[in-house]
C-alpha cells in the first residue's frame, strides 16, 4: 500500500488518537509544572484624620484577569512533584533518618498519600494477576472435563462476572458483604463476632478488593485457557502415554508448555488492567482504607476545588509507571523487530 | 472424541466437577441474589435481624401486601428519572460503536495491508496508548474542555470514548484483516478499482464477522464506562453508570438505596442478553489476540 493511500485510510483514527490521547498527555505534562495563581494582593493605605494605616486586600479583578490570561497557572517547575502529596523527597529523607526500623519507615511512608496509593495499586496488581490466572486455569480444566452438552451454559454463566460493568459488579458484592447483607452476616457468624464489619478494617478492605478483582477477572483467563486447551496436540499426548508418561508428566511436559505463550500474554494484559484499578474503590466506598493511583487522580479532579495540577503530576507519575511496566515488552520487541 | 488420553480417574473427575459447581455458585449467586432482592424493601434486603428476610420479605409484605414490590424500580425510573440516563446511554453507546468501527476498520485495514515498518511501530504505539489509565487522559482533558466550552456535552464524551477505544479496536481489526487474503483486494486493483473501491466492494462484504466481534467490545467499553462519562458529562447529560454512582451519594441518606439496587439490575439485564446472544463472538474475540500471539 502506498504512503498516500495509507495516510488517507489511517487519518481518522490517527486524528482521534492524536487529539484525545497524545495531546492530553502533553497537556498533563504541561499542567504538572504549573500551579494555580496566587491571589493578586495590593497594599492600600487608609488615611483617616488620625493617621494612615496600611492594609493588604485581594484585587479580585486583577486575579480574575490573570486567571483568564494564563489558565494553566504559573510555572513552578518540578515543585508539585516534590511536594508532600507526590514524591515527597524531604518527608522521605526525614522518615529515613528518624525511623527506628524498616517497619517504622514503612508506616511513615504509608502516611504519604502518593506512596499509599502506589503501594495499594502494586499490592492489588501483584495479588490479583496471578490469582485470577490460576483460578481461570483450574476452571478451564474443570470445564474441559465435562460433557460437551453442558459446556455452553457453563461458559455463559462463567463470563458474567467479567462482562458486567466493573462499578456494578463491585456494588453487588459490596451490598452482600455489608454487615446487614448475606456474606457479611455469614462472616459475622463464622467469626462469632456480631459487630464485625468488613468495611471498618484496612486489611479486610484490601482483601475484599482483591477478592473482587480475582472474581471479576478470572473469566478472562478461563476463556483464554479453555481455547488453548482445545488446541493441545492430541497425538503428542497419546504418544507420551505410550511411552509411559503419567498424567502429571503429560500436564507438566506437554500441556503447560503449550499454554505458556498464552500465560505470558495474559500476564501482560492483566498487569496493564490491574494497574489502573479504580471502580471497585468507588463502589466499595473504600477510599479511607485503600486508594489506587487512579483513585488519587479522581479525588483530586472531583469535588469543589479541582486540583488540576496535583492530578496532572500524579497522572505523569502513573504514566511513567505504565511505561516501566511495559518496558520488558517494548525492549523485547525492539530487539526482535527494531534492528531487522 | 473419547481418546484414551482424555480418560480421567474417578476421584479427579469428582474433584473437578465439585470445583466447577463451586465456581458456578460464586459466579452466579451474587446476580441472582441482587435480582431477587431488588423486589424487596430496604429493611428486608439489608436486614439486621436475619438474612432470611431477604428471601421471604416480611417487611415487604407488611408495607406492600405482597412479598414482591416494584417500588424500587418505580422510584428509580420514574421518580429519579433514570429513563433520561438510559436514553443518554443509548445515544452514547450507539454513536461510540458506529464511529469507532468506522475509524477502526479504515485504520485497521490500512495497517494490515501496509508492508512498511511504520505500520508495526504504529501498532506498538497503540499498545502503549492502550495501557494508559483513562483517568490520566481525563485529567488532561478537563482544562482545555472548560476553556473551549466543550465540557458537559454528549458529543465530547462520545469522541473521547472513541479515541480511548481506538487502540484496542485497531489491534483486533488489524489481526482480523490479516486473515482476509490479500489476493482479494489485489485482484480488484488489477481489474482497475481504486484503493477505496477495492475496500468498498471487496473487503466490506466479507468483513462483518470481525466487525461484529469488535463492535461488541466497543459496546461493552462505552456501556460500562464510568471514568469518562462521570468526569466529562454534566448532570443533565449523565449516562446510567454515573447516575447509579450519584444515587449512592444522595439516596443513602434518604434510605432509598433500593433505587440503586433496582437500577443496577436494570443495567445488568441488557448485558445478560448480550452474552446470551453473542457468547460465541465474545469468546472468539477474547481469544483472538491470545491464541494468535
Amino acid at each position: 500500500m502506498k504512503h498516500a493511500t495509507f495516510l488517507r485510510f489511517f487519518l481518522p483514527t490517527a486524528t482521534a488518537m492524536l487529539l484525545f490521547i497524545a495531546l492530553p498527555i502533553v497537556s498533563v505534562l504541561i499542567q504538572s509544572v504549573h500551579a494555580p495563581h496566587d491571589r493578586v494582593v495590593v497594599e492600600v493605605e487608609n488615611c483617616t484624620p488620625f493617621g494612615c494605616t496600611k492594609s493588604t486586600v485581594i484585587d479580585q479583578a486583577a486575579t480574575e484577569r490573570l486567571r483568564e490570561e494564563k489558565p494553566q497557572g504559573r510555572f513552578v517547575g518540578l515543585d508539585i512533584y516534590r511536594d508532600r502529596s507526590h514524591l515527597a523527597f524531604s518527608e522521605i529523607g526525614e522518615a529515613w533518618n528518624q525511623a527506628t526500623g524498616a517497619g517504622d519507615f514503612f508506616a511513615r511512608l504509608m502516611n504519604l498519600p502518593f506512596y499509599r496509593a502506589l503501594v495499594f495499586t502494586l499490592t492489588y496488581m501483584v495479588f490479583v494477576t496471578p490469582l485470577s490466572i490460576l483460578l481461570g486455569f483450574v476452571v478451564a480444566l474443570a470445564v474441559n472435563a465435562i460433557p460437551r452438552l453442558f459446556r455452553g451454559p457453563v461458559i455463559f454463566f462463567s463470563l458474567l462476572p467479567m462482562i458486567v460493568t466493573p462499578l456494578i459488579g463491585a456494588l453487588i458484592l459490596f451490598w452482600m458483604v455489608d454487615s446487614r447483607g448475606i456474606i457479611g452476616a455469614a462472616v459475622q457468624w463464622l467469626a462469632n463476632d456480631p459487630n464485625l464489619s468488613l468495611k471498618a478494617s484496612t486489611t479486610l478492605t484490601w482483601i475484599m478488593l482483591i477478592v473482587y478483582g480475582t472474581w471479576s477477572t478470572a473469566p478472562f483467563a478461563f476463556v483464554v485457557y479453555y481455547a488453548g486447551l482445545q488446541t493441545v496436540p492430541q497425538d503428542s499426548l497419546e504418544s507420551a502415554m505410550l511411552d509411559g508418561a503419567t498424567r502429571w508428566h503429560r500436564i507438566r511436559y506437554i500441556v503447560l508448555p503449550h499454554l505458556m505463550p498464552l500465560t505470558v500474554f495474559m500476564f501482560l494484559i492483566k498487569i496493564m488492567d490491574n494497574f489502573r484499578v479504580f471502580e471497585p474503590i468507588v463502589s466499595f466506598n473504600a477510599a479511607a482504607h485503600a486508594q489506587s493511583l487512579s483513585y488519587f487522580i479522581y479525588s483530586d479532579l472531583g469535588g469543589e476545588t479541582r486540583l488540576l495540577s496535583s492530578a496532572a503530576a500524579t497522572s505523569v507519575l502513573t504514566i511513567a509507571g505504565v511505561l516501566v511496566l511495559l518496558s520488558p515488552v517494548l525492549v523485547r520487541t525492539w530487539r526482535q523487530f527494531g534492528k531487522a | 472424541m473419547t481418546a484414551v488420553a482424555q480418560k480421567r480417574p474417578v476421584t479427579l473427575s469428582l474433584i473437578l466437577s465439585g470445583f466447577l459447581i463451586l465456581w458456578l455458585v460464586i459466579a452466579i449467586f451474587p446476580f441472582a441474589w441482587t435480582l431477587w432482592g431488588s423486589f424487596k424493601v430496604e429493611g428486608d434486603f439489608f436486614s439486621k435481624a436475619s438474612w432470611q428476610n431477604a428471601l421471604f420479605g416480611p417487611l415487604t409484605r407488611l408495607e406492600h401486601g405482597s412479598a414482591f414490590t416494584g417500588a424500587g424500580y418505580y422510584g428509580a425510573w420514574v421518580q429519579e428519572e433514570f429513563w433520561r440516563a438510559a436514553l443518554n446511554s443509548l445515544v452514547v453507546v450507539v454513536c461510540v460503536v458506529v464511529v469507532s468501527l468506522t475509524f477502526g476498520t479504515l485504520g485497521g485495514y490500512a495497517l494490515s495491508r501496509s508492508t512498511y515498518r511504520y505500520a508495526f511501530w504504529l501498532l506498538l504505539l497503540a499498545l502503549v496508548f492502550r495501557a494508559m489509565p483513562p483517568l490520566t487522559l481525563v485529567s488532561g482533558y478537563l482544562l482545555p474542555f472548560y476553556q473551549w466550552n466543550l465540557w458537559g456535552h454528549l458529543p465530547t464524551a462520545i469522541i473521547a470514548l472513541v479515541a480511548i477505544n481506538q487502540p484496542f479496536t485497531l489491534w483486533m481489526l488489524t489481526a482480523f484483516f490479516r486473515n482476509i487474503p490479500k489476493d482479494l483486494d489485489e485482484s480488484a486493483r488489477v481489474d482497475g478499482c481504486t484503493p477505496f473501491q477495492a475496500f468498498r466492494y471487496v473487503i466490506i462484504p466479507v468483513m462483518w464477522p470481525g466487525v461484529i466481534t469488535t463492535g461488541l467490545f466497543s459496546f461493552l467499553l462505552a456501556y460500562n464506562d464510568f471514568v469518562v462519562t462521570s468526569m466529562l458529562l454534566s448532570k443533565q447529560n449523565q449516562t446510567m453508570i454515573p447516575k447509579i454512582a450519584s444515587f449512592l451519594g444522595t439516596t443513602q441518606t434518604e434510605g432509598n438505596v433500593m433505587f440503586a439496587v433496582s437500577s443496577v439490575v436494570s443495567v445488568t439485564a441488557p448485558l445478560f442478553l448480550l452474552v446470551m446472544f453473542f457468547q460465541r463472538q465474545i469468546v472468539s474475540g477474547l481469544t483472538a489476540g491470545a491464541v494468535k500471539g
